[in-house]
């Protein structure tokens, strides 16, 4: 069914990871270390041990777009008026230059309670997101929300500093 | 390969008087058996010692105590050779004597369980096996003995799996009920969660993030093959087997929220069994098969509901507190074992379903995903010590704690497997 657009989707997460070695700090400023490497997004052209080149002709890699953290209060869905900003750039991008852009909004939560019911969470956490880029005229076909739920948190602490960075939605582009 | 060490908690200290001796016991209460385990004549040049492994399982229930065998000299293996006044001085209430004896390739193992007050046999058992069986050959007497004397059937042969997490390596383990012969069946590097045995014991439903998103996959344990079961649109996790071994209750997303389906157990069509606005996950088939118990929040909270198998009006089970999720049926079906948070802490509880009557069994900080022992007896858990993922047990009294500590990484999502079907 799908599978072309989830192998892509593999091969496009597989470039990210390789590329967390060589990438330096993301380009925001307080939450740098809970960020994923969002702004890894090469090209598909673009080899990961070249990070350099990825910054100047991807869009995906500049500015707001560069941001793909969504972050959470606990026991909350509600994306904050902080993040509108990143979601309405995102949107903006997919009804304006990338019309053929397909994306996954991956939910995350932090460590407390059961494993489970926090997948679910972690989704609802994507749907959130999900929902106010389709209100901004992206199609739904082209969002899936999945949820690693507390299963891959970005900061391995136990305590609100790690917490906070691992209650997050992140915003992943296919092809990338 | 992960052994896991095994420690036995405070269950020891002594409960109750045991100087009245009785061994037509079928519920113990908070007593414990004086059993003494006579190290069997011929094992000690073997490579394993089967009255050692008799000897932990029996007390690892903390149902048993220990007796002290030192000084017994010759090792008696024929009933008339056991000399009953020295065991009942040494308040033993049961003896287990036996021999080892090499015939061969093969090894003759017999052991006698005797009521030391009135000095009868109880249980006579020869097995002739291969070497390699010494231990699964210990778990058998020791589930025979614990049957003879408390009136339940023993789960020492029974098999549990775990998810170990070392760094950013995941890997699903099977291993002993005493948790040796530990075995890795699965290693990703991506996570691994929620293992369901199949009700014989040949398969485990498992959720992979091989695909970086959950997608439920059914591994055939003897084979080695795995066949992905349910890979629809957003998530899919949290199976549960259908006690027929049928079908899969399962978790899916690809309508929106977080539902509760129903999935062939080789894969196919999902069947839509929950319709709420809220999230419906973690589904858990009755052991009769009538009834799926799950979590919801539709009420507002997560709380426990169930439902018919086939779908239809949700009851809800759980109205103490804020948060009571992810429901498992114990092997009798007469209460659920479940995740409850009170003050910002997650603990074990059983709830008896005829009555509601509720009972908090673990006091950590995040304890999760409890799992019946195929005797009832025991709950086997996830719980959060020192910032790392340990599996420990209670008893269904809370009496009786266990905790089995890894050498190293977290060890997460237990299962515990069906009774042997031999």
């Amino acid at each position: 069914m799908k599978n072309a657009a989830l192998i892509v989707l593999v091969a496009a997460a597989l470039a990210g990871c390789a590329s967390k070695e060589t990438q330096t700090e993301p380009q925001v400023t307080d939450r740098s270390v809970g960020q994923p490497q969002a702004n890894a997004g090469q090209s598909s052209t673009t080899r990961p041990n070249q990070p350099t080149t990825s910054q100047q002709g991807n869009p995906l890699a500049q500015g707001q777009l560069a941001q793909r953290s969504v972050y959470f209060d606990y026991d909350s869905n509600a994306v904050k008026d902080e993040y509108r900003g990143l979601v309405q750039a995102h949107s903006r991008y997919l009804t304006g230059d990338k019309r053929d852009a397909r994306i996954r909004i991956e939910g995350n939560c932090d460590e407390r309670g059961s494993r489970e019911y926090n997948l679910a969470l972690g989704q609802r956490r994507a749907e959130a997101v999900k929902k106010v880029m389709t209100v901004l005229g992206v199609s739904d076909s082209r969002i899936e929300t999945t949820s690693y739920g507390e299963e891959k948190p970005v900061a391995q602490g136990h305590d609100e500093q790690a917490w906070s960075q691992n209650r997050r939605a992140d915003i992943k582009y296919a092809g990338e | 390969m992960t052994r896991i060490l095994l420690f036995l908690g405070a269950m020891l200290a002594t409960l109750g008087a045991h100087g009245q001796l009785t061994i037509d016991i079928t519920t113990s209460g908070g007593r414990q058996i004086p059993i003494a385990v006579m190290p069997l004549a011929g094992e000690s040049s073997q490579p394993q010692s089967v009255s050692d492994v008799v000897g932990a399982d029996l007390a690892r229930t903390g149902l048993f105590r220990l007796v002290n065998t030192v000084g017994i000299s010759p090792t008696p293996t024929e009933p008339s050779e056991v000399n009953f006044p020295d065991w009942t001085a040494r308040s033993a209430e049961a003896l287990v004597i036996g021999k080892v004896e090499v015939q061969g390739e093969r090894i003759e193992v017999r052991f006698r369980l005797f009521d030391v007050q009135k000095q009868s046999q109880l249980a006579s058992y020869s097995y002739v096996i291969a070497p390699a069986q010494l231990r699964s050959t210990a778990h058998r007497i020791a589930d025979l003995i614990y049957e003879r004397l408390t009136g339940d059937k023993g789960a020492f042969s029974t098999k549990i799996t775990y998810v170990v997490k070392r760094g950013t390596r995941f890997e699903l383990q099977v291993a002993d009920a005493d948790g040796f012969n530990a075995q890795s069946v699965l290693a990703s590097q991506e996570p691994i969660m929620s293992p369901s045995w199949s009700p014989d014991g040949s398969r485990i439903a498992y959720v992979s993030f091989d695909q970086k998103k959950p997608i439920v996959v059914v591994q055939n344990l003897a084979q080695g093959t795995t066949k992905v079961v349910a890979n629809f649109r957003g998530n899919n996790s949290a199976p549960s087997w259908s006690p027929d071994g049928r079908f899969l209750a399962v978790a899916l997303s690809k309508d929106g929220l977080t539902q509760v389906y129903r999935i062939p157990a080789n894969g196919g069509e999902a069947e839509r069994l929950t319709e709420s606005t809220g999230i419906d996950t973690q589904p858990a088939f009755s052991p009769d098969g009538q009834w799926i118990a799950f979590t919801s929040d539709r009420g507002g909270s997560p709380q426990i509901y169930r439902m018919p198998a086939a779908g239809g009006p949700a009851q809800r089970v759980t109205f103490e507190g804020t948060y009571n999720v992810g429901p498992r049926y114990s092997p009798d079906g007469k209460s659920i074992a479940y995740v409850q948070r009170e003050g910002g802490r997650f603990r074990i509880a059983t709830m008896e379903l005829a009555n509601g009557q509720v009972q908090v069994l673990t006091d950590g900080t995040l304890d999760d995903s409890p799992t019946f022992a195929p005797n009832g007896k025991m709950i086997l858990y996830e719980a959060q010590v020192g910032g790392r993922g340990q599996l420990a047990a209670v008893s269904g009294d809370g009496r009786v704690r266990q905790r089995l500590t890894s050498a190293a990484g977290d060890v997460q999502d237990p299962a515990w497997g069906p009774m042997p079907t031999n």
